[in-house]
């Protein structure tokens, strides 16, 4: 179980400071919690925060009851705690199967990385070997970055906007993965999505505005007024993309 | 004379051997032969002016290997020597050679080595070379490699040239001249470290219609080492050529990376690309999302991107 008591971050700029994240208090204990709201609003800040990458100005983050507010981004992982990022990180050498093996923390056999591949739907022979490099696209990289966290397998894994960035073809087979996620994984999935079709996997859907939690509550629930309302606050290209 | 265990160690380090290889080879130790062998298509014969082997390789000849590796534990001791390669037309051959030093004593060891390969017409040729330095002695481990390479028409060369540790001084330098319808491909992996320095240079002259080179190298400058990269591609014909430097620096190292592309006709087609580096501070994040401290992380991209 994931707590977050009273989280507050300011952004510091050479002169000036921001407000990104007022008095957030959560707790996730769900298999399946989405995030949502408009851009800019804090939630990625808030996803950085619960990995390690960013520090709160101030707060509490516990998980399973364990104060993990001052552990280091390697401190959480080894905890439990996965993080997919919005822009999935490149390398040049490091091949698909170096980072499964990394993420797995074994040493990974060729077949069991396919599997993990197989999962996120890539043909897995035409991807082991590849480097993880710009030669790959947008959606080729988020289902590896996906994979990565399929092989590490651990109580809470949270997706930073795992729709961006990527084409219509793509984001279809991404969806059905997601779906297929909630029954395989073992632990939590936190997610921050704009998605309609994520949203109505999730046992709970959280909004996040202007950084606040401003609404929160089943997906069921929440569904049905949310998409309207979330609309309104985006800008005519964002609601392109949400279609 | 016997290989003791640290010229063995060496002989695997710099070419993955355990003890003597198959096929063609001479292996030279302290500046000894201790071991040769020839082959109906390979023949290997000393040279008689100066200190150095010929190989000649027959015409025709295809999926043979020469092993030619040089190992040094004797402090102090300095050497340079001439290897001829004379690879016949339409050969399809590899070759491994390469440089360990072990110096455990105070005075400068040292290999200079002149590699000089004639590659026949339509042939084909995978030159492989590994240097490695060790030991815990004060003197320095020096290696100056000079490879000079003639590409007769249509044939191909593959150079792959490694140095991944405990060298501590080394210009290498490369020459090649193509004839047409001739390709290079050169592959330079390098690290450096302590107060080592690496100087490497790459000069190809792109002489017939249609050959083509590409050079690159990825090396990593850790603590107060010092790298100098020059690559000069001309360009005299219908060709294309490429080279490439990409540098990652660490600590206090400096890297300079010197590229030069001189078209001498409309024809030629030409590019360089030269990058140099830390880290990214998001690749170092990501490896750490996935359990591994900083400098497990760190080593797992030099890893990567040398590999």
């Amino acid at each position: 179980m994931l707590e977050l008591k009273n989280i507050s971050y300011m952004a510091e700029n050479d002169d000036s400071s921001k407000e990104i994240l007022r008095n957030i208090d959560l707790t996730v204990s769900e298999r399946f919690v989405a995030i949502t709201g408009p851009n800019g609003s804090g939630k990625s800040t808030l996803a950085k925060i619960i990995a390690g990458i960013l520090k709160p100005t101030e707060g509490q983050i516990l998980l399973d009851g364990e104060d993990i507010t001052d552990l280091d981004i390697t401190e959480r992982a080894r905890r439990g705690i996965s993080f997919a990022f919005q822009q999935p990180v490149k390398f040049k050498g490091i091949t698909v199967y170096d980072l499964l093996k990394l993420a797995s923390g074994r040493n990974l056999s060729v077949n069991e990385a396919c599997e993990y591949l197989s999962r996120v739907g890539m043909c897995a022979r035409d991807y082991v070997d590849r480097e993880v490099n710009a030669s790959m696209s947008g959606g080729e990289l988020k289902r590896i970055e996906i994979a990565t966290l399929l092989a590490r397998s651990t109580k809470l894994s949270i997706f930073d906007e795992p729709e961006a960035g990527i084409d219509l073809w793509s984001f279809s087979n991404l969806i059905a993965v997601f779906e297929r996620m909630y029954d395989q994984m073992g632990g939590t999935i936190l997610i921050i999505s704009h998605q309609e079709r994520i949203l109505k996997i999730a046992d709970r859907i959280i909004v996040i505005s202007d950084g606040r939690i401003t609404r929160e509550g089943s997906g069921s629930d929440m569904l049905p007024g949310l998409l309207d309302s979330v609309a309104d606050d985006m800008t005519a290209c964002e609601r392109i993309d949400v279609v | 004379m016997a290989l003791d265990q640290i010229k063995l160690n060496l002989l695997r380090e710099i070419a993955d051997l355990h003890g003597t290889p198959e096929g063609a080879y001479n292996i030279r130790a302290d500046g000894e032969t201790y071991g040769r062998a020839t082959t109906a298509n390979i023949d290997i014969v000393s040279k008689t002016d100066k200190s150095g082997i010929d190989i000649i390789i027959k015409p025709g000849t295809k999926n043979e290997s020469v092993h030619i590796p040089v190992i040094i534990e004797k402090t102090g001791h300095q050497e340079l020597v001439y290897n001829d390669f004379f690879i016949g037309d339409d050969c399809d051959v590899t070759i491994i050679a390469g440089c360990g030093i072990s110096n455990c004593g105070s005075q400068d060891s040292r290999h200079d080595g002149v590699h000089t390969f004639h590659v026949g017409k339509n042939a084909r040729v995978k030159y492989v070379e590994r240097h490695y330095g060790e030991g815990t002695g004060t003197g320095s481990r020096v290696m100056n490699p000079e490879t000079v390479v003639y590409l007769d028409e249509g044939s191909h060369m593959e150079l792959e040239t490694t140095q991944i540790r405990g060298i501590d001084d080394t210009v290498r330098k490369t020459t090649a001249t193509q004839a047409a319808g001739s390709s290079l491909v050169i592959t330079e992996k390098l690290m450096t470290h302590g107060a080592q320095r690496a100087e490497t240079s790459f000069t190809v002259d792109m002489n017939g219609d249609g050959c083509s080179a590409n050079v690159v190298s990825r090396s990593v400058a850790r603590d107060k080492s010092f790298q100098l990269f020059k690559s000069v591609i001309n360009g005299n014909c219908r060709c294309s050529g490429h080279s490439e430097c990409d540098a990652i620096i660490m600590d206090d190292a400096c890297v300079s990376a010197v590229p030069e592309i001189t078209a001498n006709s409309v024809d030629a087609s030409l590019i360089h690309e030269a990058a140099i580096g830390k880290i990214a501070g998001e690749q170092i994040i990501k490896l750490r999302t996935l359990g591994l401290t900083e400098a497990e992380a760190e080593e797992q991209i030099v890893a990567g991107f040398l590999k």
